[in-house]
């Protein structure tokens, strides 16, 4: 489970890039180390991002969490599970387009099958029928290619509706949104219909993972402090930037540290 | 609540005695934690996890199976102390005493809670590996319907007994969360201990 698929609406954006960058990436990919993992906590906007929290937190509990409960429910499992599946092929090409950029061709590779086993055994992608043959979904985004070329987390962002990312996610997900390949080829209209399951699925993930939200939005002490530990630590751990199996230096070895004796 | 009290029995008192002076007496004799020792306990709690995931019962009833797993394969009091961070140096015995009940039924109720979502899965340990002075053990977590996501296991003998102290899903720390929302609570009381003890009991 990914963090960022917890966040309202995160979605309508995942996955996608531009002709436009195929154009220049490649000679910044050449030579390009990773940086070092970052460990504590890069947040001095904060007072900015816990005003967005508290709009995001109210917009949540008037709109979208009501909003998620009434499509978890009133629309039929069988058809919420559909909305997933055809959300999740459409953000395949993104994520092949990302795969290639980050130079990671099993990955392409994988995704590239997975494209084709759900455009047909799938039915147009209603079926997710690459996991059902052991091909799971290796989702990705431009916020990762950016982390693979060598960018590193920068400022810690609340982002108003989208929740927590990062300066370096949020350049990711604007690329990842306007240059989409499906929105790039789709006419207008499937793009808008594409965007619109998107946002479905979106909403069937805040519904299915309810108790997870609101557990962190409403039930703890600080949820914009709770919600950052989460993001971070997750993305850090997904983007594989772990130090001693640790994804931030706010862990302390128990038996160590001098309130352990 | 007392019920929730991890207290020893006279028998595991009586072995906890002896153990501890064999330790005294053969210093080399006690043996260091190693992986397969590690991965053998938490296989035992991942087994405890899968039969009360499936054994059916409600909400409530998952919740006190979750807090007797946790104390019997969890060290609960350097759990608690750690969440609790600089405060626990200056707080007394007494207020540690009831600082660990209230944290040990708040957490037990957090997370047993959650179990719900655990229905129809269940967890595989796949890997154990020493890690700086202690032990983690690699599970994948395997639900209905979502893909497998990992979860890891801290594991030291540090207090005499083997114990796991920490977990960590998909990266995301147990100790560290615990730390910043029990702060966070701290906080609200004011910075004092037994406030904050009373408000983890109701929370």
């Amino acid at each position: 489970m990914r963090f960022s698929d917890l966040c309202p609406l995160h979605a309508a954006t995942r996955a996608g890039l531009s002709r436009l960058l195929l154009a220049f990436p490649l000679l910044i990919l050449a030579g390009c180390a990773t940086p070092p993992a970052p460990l504590g906590i890069n947040d001095p906007l904060e007072p900015v991002n816990r005003g967005v929290h508290g709009v995001n937190v109210a917009l949540d509990r008037a709109i979208v969490g009501p909003g998620s409960n009434a499509y978890g429910t009133v629309m039929p499992k069988p058809v919420q599970r559909v909305v997933n599946n055809v959300a999740g092929t459409l953000d395949l090409p993104g994520d092949i387009v990302n795969d290639v950029l980050q130079a990671n061709p099993e990955d392409a590779g994988i995704n590239a099958l997975r494209l084709a086993t759900n455009l047909t055994m799938g039915v147009l992608g209603i079926f997710d029928a690459a996991t059902a043959i052991g091909l799971p979904e290796r989702p990705t985004d431009f916020g990762e290619t950016l982390h693979v070329w060598g960018a590193g987390e920068g400022v810690y962002l609340e982002l108003p509706v989208l929740g927590p990312s990062t300066a370096r996610d949020m350049v990711g997900m604007v690329v990842d949104t306007v240059a989409n390949p499906v929105r790039l080829l789709a006419d207008k209209p499937q793009a808008n219909a594409a965007t619109a399951v998107g946002i479905f699925a979106r909403l069937g993930d805040r519904h299915r993972y309810s108790d997870t939200v609101e557990s962190i939005l409403y039930d703890s002490a600080d949820s914009y402090e709770q919600a950052r530990l989460l993001y971070l630590q997750n993305r850090r751990f997904e983007l594989g930037q772990t130090v001693d199996g640790a994804t931030d230096d706010s862990f302390v070895d128990p038996y160590e540290d001098p309130y352990g004796q | 609540m007392a019920s929730n009290i991890p207290s020893l029995t006279r028998r595991q008192f009586a072995l906890t005695a002896m153990a501890a002076s064999a330790a005294l007496a053969v210093p080399q004799a006690a043996a260091a934690l190693t992986v397969d020792e590690a991965r053998e306990l938490v296989g035992r709690a991942v087994e405890t996890v899968n039969r009360i995931i499936s054994s059916g019962k409600s909400e409530s009833g998952m919740i006190r199976d979750f807090e007797a797993m946790f104390v019997k394969f969890a060290d609960v009091s350097v759990i608690a102390r750690s969440a609790l961070g600089p405060s626990a140096r200056t707080a007394s015995a007494s207020q540690m005493k009831t600082f660990t009940r209230a944290f040990q039924s708040y957490i037990s109720r957090k997370y047993g809670r959650r179990f719900r979502e655990f229905i129809g899965g269940k967890i595989e340990v796949t890997d154990a590996r020493p890690l700086k002075s202690y032990f983690e053990v690699i599970s994948v977590a395997y639900l209905q319907g979502e893909a497998p996501f990992d979860l890891r296991w801290h594991v030291s003998d540090k207090s005499g007994r083997k114990l796991f102290f920490n977990l960590i899903i998909e990266g995301v720390n147990m100790l560290a969360s615990e730390r910043a929302e029990i702060g966070a609570i701290l906080d609200q009381q004011g910075g004092d201990i037994d406030k904050l003890s009373a408000a983890l009991a109701s929370a």
